[in-house]
């Protein structure tokens, strides 16, 4: 098969960034002037990103910091953190906007997985479903753990603990086919096996959140 | 091919050593050309229970270490052909035990033996992880209570991860429940775990269901293993594991309640 004349690989680089603190652009000539004096070689060439987090001024002077920055012979790749007037401006001259590891920490989605888990968990040992649901095809012994960011479904016994929505996951849930626990846990609210006494006529049930306690019905309709 | 049998259960007590003699001896007795080596470092009873104490030479130890082969530190069994004991070093403790030096000493046992039987130390640490490592077949003795049996869960849990058979990934450990001191009588009262209780909670075949007997005292205190005695309950149900071990088909004898005879009732047993 003929190679592809181009791939779109993604990688991270780690740059340096400029931030602007003053519009003032002579200030900032002057500055950077004895900035540049102390390692000329290191700055020769770099590429930079601009910081105007700190510049309100939607009529900014963008192509004058730009022009400054070039005829120091640094290159400068994009702005961050700009106002949306600045970032017009910046898309007019050809410069990127470039959104710092910070600024994206908007929770990026983990693509939800299911842990299936075919054997019966003995005592002492502990499942952990990160980012989804945990299904155990087997029974949870006296002194096991299962654990799951989702909700937990137990085709057996449930002797030992199991914490479901370990993430905070409210919604999350635990179904067994036979609740005789030591401790059962939704999003931090518990029951211990005197709670769950309580409810002793209900084997294979649901365990869920109502508000903030919990509560466990048939699974019988 | 030689098969290596781990007789083990996490809790102490419950008949770990009484079994391997049993089991080890009624191999011998059916011609399988037996060893059964003592991995409790330190605390060395095995050789008391097959009443060789006093030919102890050379240890497991000093074999591991290469102070003496094999051959000096097998005993031959006096009263059962076939049969050979490797006994546990008393002055030293478990870390004595390498993985390396225990998998060259069972790798040379296999040559020559058909069954190697490893009676495993109490507790989960360094003797018990080595006496069950190399396993093929593994004999879990539960008492029927409630601690003996979480525990005996902890170390089947053991097994499923902490063997050579889990990390490598083949085929996992033949795991075998072997259910001893048992009495129907208290189990009828409802003191004791019935053998369905057991078996619900550790989900594993039953190889055999071990009387509570006056006989395993006796025998212990005099250096017999309770097989040869077939005169006792605790006798016949050591055979019929042994039967089971081996691919036979025996029905389960001693797990329910005797009836007494009405002379009995009057007159006590």
């Amino acid at each position: 098969m003929q190679k592809p004349s181009l791939e779109l690989k993604g990688s991270s680089f780690t740059l340096s960034v400029l931030h602007i603190n003053d519009a003032d652009l002579d200030g900032i000539a002057r500055e950077l002037d004895d900035k540049l004096a102390i390692a000329p070689q290191f700055f020769l060439g770099a590429p930079l990103v601009v910081n105007l987090s700190a510049i309100s001024d939607p009529d900014y002077n963008l192509a004058g910091l730009k022009d400054l920055l070039i005829s120091r012979q640094l290159v400068i790749v994009g702005i961050t953190g700009a106002p949306s007037a600045i970032a017009t401006q910046a898309k007019a001259l050809g410069l990127a906007l470039i959104k710092s590891g910070k600024q994206s920490l908007t929770q990026p989605q983990l693509p939800k997985t299911t842990k299936i888990v075919k054997q019966n968990i003995r005592s002492g040992q502990q499942v952990y479903a990160k980012n989804g649901e945990l299904i155990i095809i087997g029974a949870v012994g006296n002194g096991a753990e299962v654990i799951a960011d989702g909700s937990i479904h137990i085709y057996g016994s449930l002797r030992g603990k199991a914490m479901a929505g370990a993430n905070g996951d409210k919604n999350a849930v635990i179904i067994a086919q036979n609740i005789d626990a030591e401790l059962v846990s939704i999003a931090g609210q518990y029951w211990l096996t005197e709670n769950l006494q309580a409810h002793a006529s209900i084997k294979s049930g649901c365990i869920r959140l109502d508000g903030n306690s919990l509560t466990v019905e048939a699974l019988s309709l | 091919m030689a098969q290596i049998i781990v007789v083990t259960s996490g809790k102490g007590g419950v008949g770990k050593t009484t079994s391997s003699a049993a089991i080890a001896t009624g191999l011998a007795l059916k011609g399988h050309k037996t060893v059964v080596v003592d991995f409790d470092i330190g605390l060395r009873n095995l050789d008391l229970i097959m009443g060789c104490e006093r030919r102890v030479v050379y240890d497991f130890v000093n074999v591991i270490n290469g102070e003496a082969n094999l051959n000096q530190a097998l005993i031959k069994d006096k009263r059962t052909s076939n049969l050979f004991v490797l006994p546990a070093s008393q002055t030293r403790d478990k870390d004595a035990l390498t993985k390396e030096g225990v998998g060259r000493v069972l790798d040379e046992l296999k040559q020559d033996f058909e069954y190697i039987i490893c009676d495993s130390p109490a507790g989960i640490e360094t003797g018990a992880m080595m006496a069950l490592y190399f396993a093929d077949t593994a004999i879990v003795t539960t008492n029927p209570e409630v601690s003996s049996v979480r525990d005996s869960d902890r170390i089947l849990g053991m097994l499923q991860s902490k063997s050579k058979r889990a990390e490598e990934g083949l085929e996992p450990v033949k795991e075998l429940l072997l259910l001893t001191r048992y009495s129907p009588t208290r189990v009828a009262t409802g003191e004791m775990l019935s053998v369905a209780d057991v078996e619900e909670i550790l989900a594993i075949p039953l190889l055999g269901v071990i009387p509570e007997s006056q006989a395993v005292l006796k025998a212990s205190n005099s250096g017999i293993p309770v097989i040869i005695d077939q005169e006792s309950d605790a006798g016949k149900a050591y055979s019929d594991a042994v039967a089971r071990l081996t691919g036979e088909e025996v029905e389960m004898r001693f797990v329910t309640e005797e009836k007494k005879g009405f002379l009995k009732r009057i007159f006590g047993s």
